[in-house]
């Protein structure tokens, strides 16, 4: 299957469109590549008779019996080690790993193999598959149900790194990243697998249900990966954002009455760098947002993107907000969370440059 | 409270670290009585649909065929053809040749590195001739056998160790790490033991396609301590998956002797059994041995018995790599007295014994394949050597890494042909 080329937009207009929560519409989305394409394999830890720990593959075991969809052994090397043989022979596997933060026993399989594995065999062999995995804080999960190691993939020559922020994305992200025939890593903001997240942890969270980018599609459409969503546009500076700060970048722009320009990354490699220079060469100003830990975070990459191509339209040096140079606290989560303060400094402090 | 470090609490014993040690060092006299090297042919052979419990026997003896008096005994004897074991002696000798040139090539500084299998030509070539052509085998870096048994261009694997602009690697991999999807052998990494559970993941893929396909997989016992080792045997177990696992223990890892991977308490045959699957451990310099235990497993999983481990029990003969100089660090005595002696030796003297070979014949064959390698050296040559320039276009650096180059791969490539035209002007 040939990957979506960047141009190649499903036109979803007159589509008929539901109301999902982000759980259902990757459900849909897997529903929709099992069903057309055998090759698609889905695997992981509890993803079987019991759907997953986020319901995210519910009903599919039933549906499309336990040689496409099955739990396996607990074992990351294993379930990424045997993805790659799967998709050397001419499978297309989706495997789960349950928390990004246990990704780390696969990395040798990601890195060494899955993302070399087309280059070392002059395309030979290569690994079509798409690792799924939850990722990003603000649900109390302390250390180790809070990471976002984005930035480790992104470093890896061979892979591409995908996250959505609403449920019409996910659905579109995640049938073109299990299309494309190169391996993606699938990072799922789980903040906001029910509802968009302001930033406001005190409040009730809003679920998806009213949200405009909550009315999915029927059936099968692709967004290609690549290519980055305006999601507001503005003059008076660039935020470069994903995932769940998209969210709470909108809310305190919404907030502060600051004509900002929000860009939702989806793909962070390979990067949409045109969206970026455009909207930054037209605001002169750039934010870069992530949840990530801040040194070497992908905002580094971002940052360091902005100044070597947007130079003469800066007037202020790009700022990063990040979550800070710690492992991920659980009572101090709402300290360690970037949220509407940190961000709120950093647009003063970039208007007032 | 017992005070803090020396000792511990005053009246508990004292403990002490053990750390493995090879019998013999450099110099030492070889003696190497304490390994048991059983009679052939007085092995049981189970039948091929057994439990894997009724293997756990031959986890810790050692299948043997070849005897002594180099006749073919017991119920592991696969009873082949004069012919296919020609076949057979042909492809190991022919290993042989092909390394003892590629060595020189590497200290003539046509290459940067090479490896050799001396003495572990069994292990590759007889599993080879054991399994289908396109069952998919995972092999480590020291099974050229196998594309050699599966008649891959010599011409083919010189190109790849030179590096040239014939290399259809691209000369993008360091020598040896050879890939053909056309002979079902899969690209090999520089990472140890990673391609136990991808092998695994092929056979679960041809058993949910129900296909008659297996996977066989090679790796070292030094290897055997890695995760993916472990993980490996876990899915195959679990999923019955129709994999063989061929742990080549040649007794050296390098520099570290097979005990810093658990040899000293058992077997890697054994590792089977806390798995629930079945095991041989085998003489991994006996040929028919090879070859009958390779058939037998490959009979398994082809009937949906699931997996079989195999430990080829051998010795490396050479040392680890180029890079690698075994003296020392292991007495030089040992190749000399290894107990199974030399896989090529005992088919030569099989055939012999049958009335179906002699040594001239031998002598023949070895002159032939000697000039074979050669006459494929040349012609690699003339695609170039490492270093000399006739290499690929500087473009291809930057292809395959995905499948289209993205914005930032193409812009490097600019910049490494823009660097390129700097350093030799036109």
């Amino acid at each position: 299957m040939a990957t979506v080329s960047r141009d190649d937009v499903v036109s979803l207009a007159d589509a008929p469109a539901r109301p999902m929560n982000m759980i259902e519409a990757i459900n849909d989305a897997l529903d929709i590549m099992l069903e057309r394409d055998p090759d698609v394999i889905v695997m992981g830890e509890d993803v079987g008779y019991f759907g997953g720990v986020f319901r995210a593959t519910a009903s599919l075991q039933e549906k499309y019996g336990k040689t496409r969809v099955f739990d396996t052994p607990i074992s990351e090397n294993g379930i990424i080690g045997a993805a790659v043989g799967m998709g050397a022979y001419g499978l297309r596997p989706v495997p789960e790993i349950q928390f990004a933060d246990y990704i780390y026993p696969g990395l040798d399989q990601l890195i060494s193999e899955a993302a070399r594995l087309r280059y070392r065999s002059a395309g030979e062999f290569i690994a079509p598959m798409t690792v799924r995995s939850p990722f990003g804080g603000g649900i109390f999960g302390g250390q180790t149900h809070s990471q976002s190691p984005e930035a480790i993939f992104t470093h890896v020559a061979g892979l591409k790194t995908v996250v959505p922020s609403t449920p019409h994305d996910a659905k579109g992200l995640l049938i073109a990243a299990i299309e494309d025939n190169d391996p993606v890593i699938f990072f799922e903001p789980k903040r906001i697998y029910n509802g968009p997240f302001d930033g406001y942890y005190d409040k009730p969270t809003k679920p998806w249900k009213d949200h405009p980018d909550a009315r999915v599609p029927e059936g099968y459409y692709s967004i290609p990966l690549g290519k980055a969503r305006t999601v507001r546009e503005g003059h008076a500076m660039t935020v470069l954002t994903y995932g769940t700060m998209v969210h709470v970048a909108e809310a305190v722009c919404r907030e502060k009455g600051v004509d900002a320009e929000i860009l939702d990354l989806r793909t962070l490699l390979p990067l949409d760098i045109e969206a970026v220079e455009n909207s930054v060469e037209k605001t002169g100003r750039c934010l870069v947002i992530h949840e990530a830990t801040r040194t070497s975070g992908f905002g580094a990459e971002l940052a360091a993107q902005v100044q070597e191509r947007c130079f003469y339209h800066l007037e202020a040096p790009v700022e990063r907000v990040t979550g800070f140079d710690t492992p991920y606290p659980h009572s101090l989560e709402w300290a360690y969370f970037p949220g509407p303060i940190r961000i709120g400094e950093a647009i003063d402090k970039l208007l007032g440059a | 409270m017992a005070k803090q470090g020396e000792g511990g609490g005053y009246n508990r014993p004292r403990l002490a670290l053990h750390v493995p040690e090879p019998k013999f060092r450099p110099g030492d006299a070889v003696d190497f009585s304490h390994i048991p090297v059983p009679q052939a042919g007085a092995q049981m052979r189970p039948d091929e649909a057994c439990a894997p419990s009724d293997t756990n026997p031959l986890c810790t003896d050692l299948v043997r065929v070849l005897g002594d008096d180099h006749q073919a005994h017991g119920p592991w004897d696969p009873r082949l053809t004069p012919d296919k074991l020609r076949g057979m002696l042909r492809h190991m000798a022919l290993t042989r040749a092909f390394d003892e040139r590629m060595y020189r090539g590497q200290r003539q500084g046509k290459t940067s590195f090479y490896m050799k299998c001396t003495g572990e030509e069994a292990t590759s070539v007889a599993a080879a001739h054991a399994l289908a052509s396109d069952d998919m085998v995972f092999p480590s870096y020291r099974q050229q056998g196998i594309l050699i048994a599966r008649d891959y261009p010599l011409l083919e694997m010189i190109n790849q160790i030179y590096s040239n602009r014939g290399d259809k690697l691209k000369g993008r991999q360091l020598p040896i790490m050879y890939s053909s999807r056309a002979h079902s052998f899969f690209t090999i990494s520089g990472n140890l033991a990673t391609q136990v559970p991808q092998a695994v993941g092929w056979a679960m893929a041809s058993a949910i396609r129900h296909d008659s396909r297996i996977a066989a997989t090679w790796l070292g016992e030094g290897s055997t301590a890695e995760g993916d080792f472990h993980s490996g045997m876990t899915f195959a177990a679990v999923y019955n998956a129709p994999v063989i696992f061929n742990v080549i223990n040649n007794q050296w890892a390098i520099s570290s002797f097979s005990g810093f991977a658990g040899a000293e308490r058992t077997t890697f045959a054994a590792r089977a059994i806390g798995y629930g699957i079945a095991g041989l451990r085998i003489d991994g310099n006996d040929p028919l041995a090879v070859y009958a235990a390779t058939r037998w497993a490959a009979d398994r999983a082809r009937s949906n018995n699931g997996p079989t481990l195999i430990e080829h029990f051998t010795y490396r003969a050479e040392g680890h790599s180029t890079s690698d100089d075994p003296s020392a660090y292991r007495s030089a005595q040992e190749r000399e007295e290894w107990p199974l002696g030399d896989p090529i030796m005992r088919l030569k003297q099989h055939l012999i014994a049958l009335g179906e070979w002699s040594e001239e014949q031998q002598q023949e064959m070895d002159r032939a394949l000697a000039e074979q390698v050669k006459a494929a050296t040349k012609e690699a040559e003339k695609n170039g050597i490492l270093g000399h320039g006739l290499h690929h276009p500087f473009h291809t650096m930057f292809e395959d890494v995905f499948e289209e180059l993205p914005w930032h791969l193409e812009e490097q490539a600019e910049q490494a042909i823009r660097e390129r035209q700097i350093k030799w002007p036109q």
